[in-house]
């Protein structure tokens, strides 16, 4: 809502500036978003009278001017040519700074000092209707009478400033300026001065029309339908400061007829529209549109109409689509001496749905949306009346009011106690008083109990917190204390799972892994590919295709992050994302999806080059190696098996993960044949289940005590097959060994020479111990030669001495 | 005798001084004073001699001793000395070169912010609530007062599945789920972080962000109460000199309702580029609870009441940081992410 300053000064009295008014008002809940001051730029433009012009004596296309700016006479030189002498023209005077951006500075044309210049319309952002008709060959020129030496600004009517107030939706009375004055009036303790139709109930008497009836067929939809009746219509521009003030407020004027509806609309906030009375065959009717109906509304274009259009039609034809537009036949034009208008009150949620269907929007259909007062119909009429033979634009002669349904008047009942226990602000009822007074609520007050009026503007107001918040906000938020609650004291803490989330975050960063968020949506083709296409839900209105389903894998999400860091020369990647995956299990939807949350990492390159430190390769072992940091800090006993039927990953760099006999998700190369589609090669990655680790994650820790009695050491040595696990292998040992074997650990895996191609040496650290005594080398010595048989029998190996 | 004791002295002690390394010096020691050392071979004889010579050279055979043993335990300080200088002299590494790395991940500004947060409620004594990020439309609007067609709904564009199921518009939701799950107990004091999704994208909205929403129900919750809560949390959030201050506002779920500005962290309040010279910025919207919101949840808007809270994790992230492009935050750049 565009409020002009100068227009809300004849509504109530207001002794700030427009910025003052703008932070009083923002202050008491109204948000302005934003002053516009109209005479920005005209600070230092002035009317200038061109006293002489002579040629520049050594540049052929310049003149020198001198100019009568009222206090002096200066020098202006310019290169326009359409300039006389006895001309008053727009002087901008040095240190000006121009609608446009234009700075004047004192500046030398060819060794003649300057000390200003004539503006152009398009300097001053002007519309070429402004001033002579010479004007559109250069320099502006204005009528003979503009005063010398004033404000540009001033002379144009440029004072005023424009305040653009966000309204929340609660407010909608503050579309009318009658309201916006009202609450100016409120919160500054002045008394507004609204025009007598403002007040509530005024009565507006003219005889009923006897060839005219208003027949309301969907009175749901349409509560109250006003209509007057105006003859011996003349229609003409309107006046200057009406003009000005609609321009102001954002509208465009159109004639005398078109220009007061649209004023007393601003003013009181009562949409209305003017209809050729003469055009009107027989009664008017407010009912749904016909299937397929068809009218051409007024900006020419033909619409077809869904049955449950509200519509007001004549007996034969539309005439208009209910609060979002006239129809074009029924048009106010020139040649009109007749008028019906129109001042109704639509269902706010059927004109939403018809101006968001058609793809119109305009100030009355966003009144009508937002909600209007039912009272005020014609009231709103009344103030028309006035305004039309204010400017002889006609006689008003009939009026036609049928009423469906009004809401009832509201009292609501305030409590002084109730109002200090919410606020915890000390209040005496003096002051609610005085709070009510300043809304000019009408009340009955008994004991610290009020009774409330409400103003039919004031739907907003329908229970007692309503009104406390009325306090709140003229006695002023900064009244209330800061306190701090009163009640039990609670302990506050995550839970088990929230503080494992927080705590596997931490660790996978510890392990050296960036966190990344990405979208919960992405690609259907991408999610499919990595997720699975029966679960991943569909949006209905997605951003932008490419973001047009819900996850079902974190993979993708990831993969992208990598490709972009990539193409952007960050070559080496290690990233991980905790996040949820979405699970639809019927399309369409009809409860809930299952949301489970989701641990994924991924790595591509190597770590940089570093003096001391071997670049690690971002690899299969890189992310295992964290994953299994991940097991023991977490007591977590994560088994890795060989993938079946894998196309996504590299079949020989892939494991599926597995935590007590279930899989958890997996770990590997992202398969080859994909690199080029994803712009990433020998990318690795893991996806697991992060409520399967919650569930399993070791509780608490039992502590064993430190072995008393030492250890002994041996290293062992063998060549087994290429495909044979290490692991395999280790647990072979492990059962071998017995108890007395407490520590298996590979520490070198080796192919080459000598060894056959089809073989590799793998070697064994194996560490003995016995809680309850020294073993005797000899004792070791059998054990090591039994696990090492044992190994040659099972594996075919060859001990590497 | 005692020429003899002498000069094996003597001579131990000029072969002690020549001597330069710890275990030659061992060796003399034992070849000396050893079990079958020279001195200890003389002390033996010592049997042969008569009983009024024998205190005379046991006392020399001592005096030697114990010069030798001050003499080596000198010797071999002296040498330790030596040899710790040369070491010294040594070893010498450039300690500008970087030192051994140690990659550290680095958490994600967002979840930095949302933890910090929950810290500090946390510390007052709030627990933390979750909700699905896929809501019904009741939850999402008509429980909070916001029936079909209410045109606050507008002040929202969401992300519809179905006509009954979207994607949350913002995490209060949780608000409800958490008071029926915990009605009739009291008191309801909770946070709930999360992500919320709108169909918005430009430098300052993103499809997807996260919010942190509070929620106190008791009986006898105040409007100044929910003040000296946001106080507390601003000044431990932005800096122990932050003033709040409220303005009335307007939410569907809460009456009354208010924007809370804090007093600019990077002017402190004498309004700059930041603030817009203002001094103030916006930071959160809060209320009290309306009461049919309260009714929903299950509890009685006559025996308690309540204020909430709900704050944009990324708006705090990019003051808190200086960022000047929502977008940032999901465009997920290591350059820009190992900045935190």
């Amino acid at each position: 809502m565009k409020v002009s300053l100068e227009w809300l000064r004849e509504l109530v009295d207001v002794d700030q500036s427009a910025e003052e008014l703008a932070e009083t008002l923002t202050r008491g809940g109204i948000e302005v978003e934003e002053v516009v001051n109209l005479n920005k730029g005209f600070e230092k433009v002035v009317i200038g009278e061109i006293v002489s012009i002579t040629k520049h004596p050594d540049a052929d296309r310049l003149l020198v001017c001198a100019v009568n700016v009222g206090q002096e006479i200066i020098t202006i030189v310019t290169a326009a040519q359409n300039l006389q002498v006895g001309d008053r023209v727009p002087a901008a005077l040095v240190g000006s700074t121009l609608p446009n951006g234009l700075a004047i500075r004192k500046s030398k044309l060819r060794g003649i000092v300057s000390y200003g210049m004539f503006c152009s319309h398009e300097e001053l952002l002007l519309e070429v209707t402004v001033g002579l008709e010479r004007s559109t060959e250069g320099i502006l020129i204005l009528p003979t009478e503009a005063p010398i030496g004033e404000n540009v600004g001033t002379y144009l009517g440029r004072e005023d400033s424009i305040l653009d107030l966000e309204l929340y939706p609660n407010r909608p009375d503050c579309l009318a300026m009658a309201n916006v004055a009202r609450e100016v009036a409120s919160l500054t303790g002045k008394k507004p001065h609204l025009p007598k139709w403002s007040e509530q109930d005024p009565v507006l008497i003219l005889p009923t029309p006897t060839d005219l009836q208003i027949i309301i067929e969907e009175a749901e939809l349409c509560w109250r339908y006003a209509g007057l009746v105006v003859e011996e219509v003349h229609i003409v521009p309107s006046p200057e400061w009406m003009q000005r003030r609609l321009k102001a407020a954002g509208i465009r004027p159109i004639n005398n007829i078109v220009d007061i509806t649209n004023y007393c609309m601003m003013e009181m906030g009562q949409p209305l529209h003017a209809f050729d009375r003469d055009k009107i065959s027989g009664n008017v009717h407010v009912r749904a549109a016909y299937p397929d109906e068809i009218i051409v509304s007024l900006d020419g274009v033909e619409r077809k109409l869904q049955a449950d259009t509200l519509i007001i039609a004549d007996d034969l034809q539309p005439l208009a689509v209910a609060g979002v537009m006239g129809g074009l036949n029924s048009e106010v034009t020139k040649n009109t001496t007749r008028l019906l208008i129109e001042s109704a009150h639509f269902s706010s949620v059927s004109v939403r749905r018809t101006s968001r269907r058609l793809g119109l929007r305009s100030e009355a259909s966003n009144r009508y949306e937002k909600g209007i007062n039912a009272y005020g119909c014609v009231a709103t009429l009344g103030r028309v009346c006035e305004l039309i033979l204010e400017l002889g634009a006609g006689r008003p002669v009939a009026l036609v009011d049928e009423v469906k349904n009004l809401p009832p008047h509201r009292q609501v009942s305030l409590s002084v106690q109730q109002t200090a226990t919410i606020l915890g602000v000390e209040l005496k009822t003096a002051e609610i008083r005085q709070v009510l007074e300043n809304l000019n609520f009408s009340y009955l007050e008994k004991d610290g109990l009020f009774n409330v009026g409400i103003p039919t503007y004031r739907a907003d107001i329908t229970i007692e917190v309503d009104l406390i918040e009325e306090v709140a906000r003229l006695i002023g938020f900064d009244r209330i204390p800061t306190t701090l609650p009163q009640g039990d004291l609670t302990q506050g803490r995550r839970t088990a799972e929230q503080e494992f989330r927080r705590q596997l975050r931490k660790a996978l960063a510890q392990s050296g892994m960036d966190e990344v968020i990405t979208y919960s949506f992405t690609r259907a083709s991408a999610d499919a590919q990595w997720g699975s296409e029966k679960h991943s839900i569909p949006l209905l209105n997605p951003l932008r295709e490419e973001l047009g389903v819900m996850r079902t894998s974190l993979v993708p999400g990831l993969l992208d992050v990598a490709a972009r860091n990539v193409a952007r020369r960050n070559t080496d990647v290690s990233i991980f994302e905790i996040g949820n995956t979405y699970w639809g299990e019927e399309q369409p939807l009809r409860k809930l999806p299952r949301e489970e949350l989701r641990v994924a990492g991924l790595a591509v390159g190597k770590t940089g080059r570093h003096w001391l430190n071997q670049p690690v390769n971002y690899d299969f072992y890189y992310l295992k190696g964290i994953l299994e940091g991940l097991a023991v800090e977490f007591g977590l006993p994560l088994d890795y098996r060989i993938p079946k039927n894998q196309s996504l990953r590299h079949p020989g760099r892939s494991a599926d993960v597995y935590l007590q006999n279930q899989c958890i998700g997996f770990l590997g190369e992202m398969h080859p044949s994909l690199e080029k589609e994803w712009g990433l090669e020998r990318v690795v990655l893991f996806e697991l289940e992060f409520t399967a680790l919650f569930a399993q994650m070791r509780q608490t820790v039992r502590a064993r005590s430190i072995p008393r009695f030492p250890a002994i050491q041996r290293d062992l040595a063998v060549v087994v097959a290429d495909e044979t696990p290490a692991d395999a292998v280790m647990s072979k040992m492990r059962k071998l060994g017995g108890e007395l074997l407490q520590q298996v650990e590979i520490f070198d895996v080796y192919k080459g020479n000598p060894i056959p191609d089809d073989r590799k040496s793998l070697a064994f650290s194996l560490r003995y111990q016995s809680l309850e005594r020294t073993l005797t080398d000899e004792e070791v010595n059998q054990l090591n030669t039994r696990v090492l048989e044992g190994i040659q029998q099972e594996f075919s190996a060859e001990w590497r001495k | 005798m005692k020429n003899e004791i002498r000069r094996i002295g003597e001579e131990a002690l000029r072969e002690l001084k020549e001597l330069d390394g710890t275990e030659a010096l061992q060796e003399l020691k034992v070849k000396v004073l050893g079990k079958k050392g020279s001195l200890t071979a003389l002390l033996r004889k010592m049997g042969s001699l008569g009983p009024e010579e024998r205190p005379i050279i046991g006392q020399v055979v001592n005096e030697m001793r114990s010069r030798l043993e001050q003499a080596w335990e000198e010797r071999s300080a002296e040498l330790d000395l030596m040899f710790l200088q040369k070491r010294l002299a040594t070893e010498r590494i450039d300690i500008t070169l970087p030192g051994a790395r140690v990659r550290r991940g680095h958490h994600h500004p967002v979840t930095q912010i949302v933890e910090e947060i929950e810290d500090i409620f946390l510390g007052m004594g709030f627990q933390i609530a979750e909700g699905p990020e896929i809501e019904t439309d009741y939850y999402n609007f008509e429980a909070l007062n916001l029936p079909k067609d209410h045109p606050a709904r507008e002040m929202q564009d969401s992300f519809y599945i179905t006509e009954e199921i979207l994607l949350r518009t913002q995490t209060s939701p949780v608000q409800i789920r958490t008071m029926e799950k915990l009605c009739p107990a009291l008191p309801v004091k909770i946070i709930a972080p999360g992500k919320v999704y709108r169909n918005d994208d430009d430098a300052t909205h993103s499809p997807m962000f996260h919010q942190v929403e509070g929620l106190v129900v008791d009986s006898g919750i105040r409007l100044s109460d929910l003040k000296g809560i946001l106080l507390n949390f601003s000044r431990q959030m932005f800096g122990e000199s932050r003033e709040i201050r409220l303005r009335p506002s307007f939410f569907p779920f809460t009456e009354p309702s208010a924007e809370v500005d804090i007093s600019c962290m990077l002017c402190g309040g004498a309004g700059c580029r930041l603030c817009k010279g203002s001094g103030w910025i916006e930071v959160l919207g809060s209320g009290m609870v309306h009461p049919k919101v309260i009714e929903m949840g299950g509890y009685n808007p006559k025996e308690v009441t309540g204020f909430a809270f709900g704050m944009g994790v990324e708006r705090i992230a990019m003051l808190k940081y200086g960022i000047e492009d929502m977008r940032l935050l999901f465009d997920n750049d290591l350059r820009f992410l190992q900045q935190f």
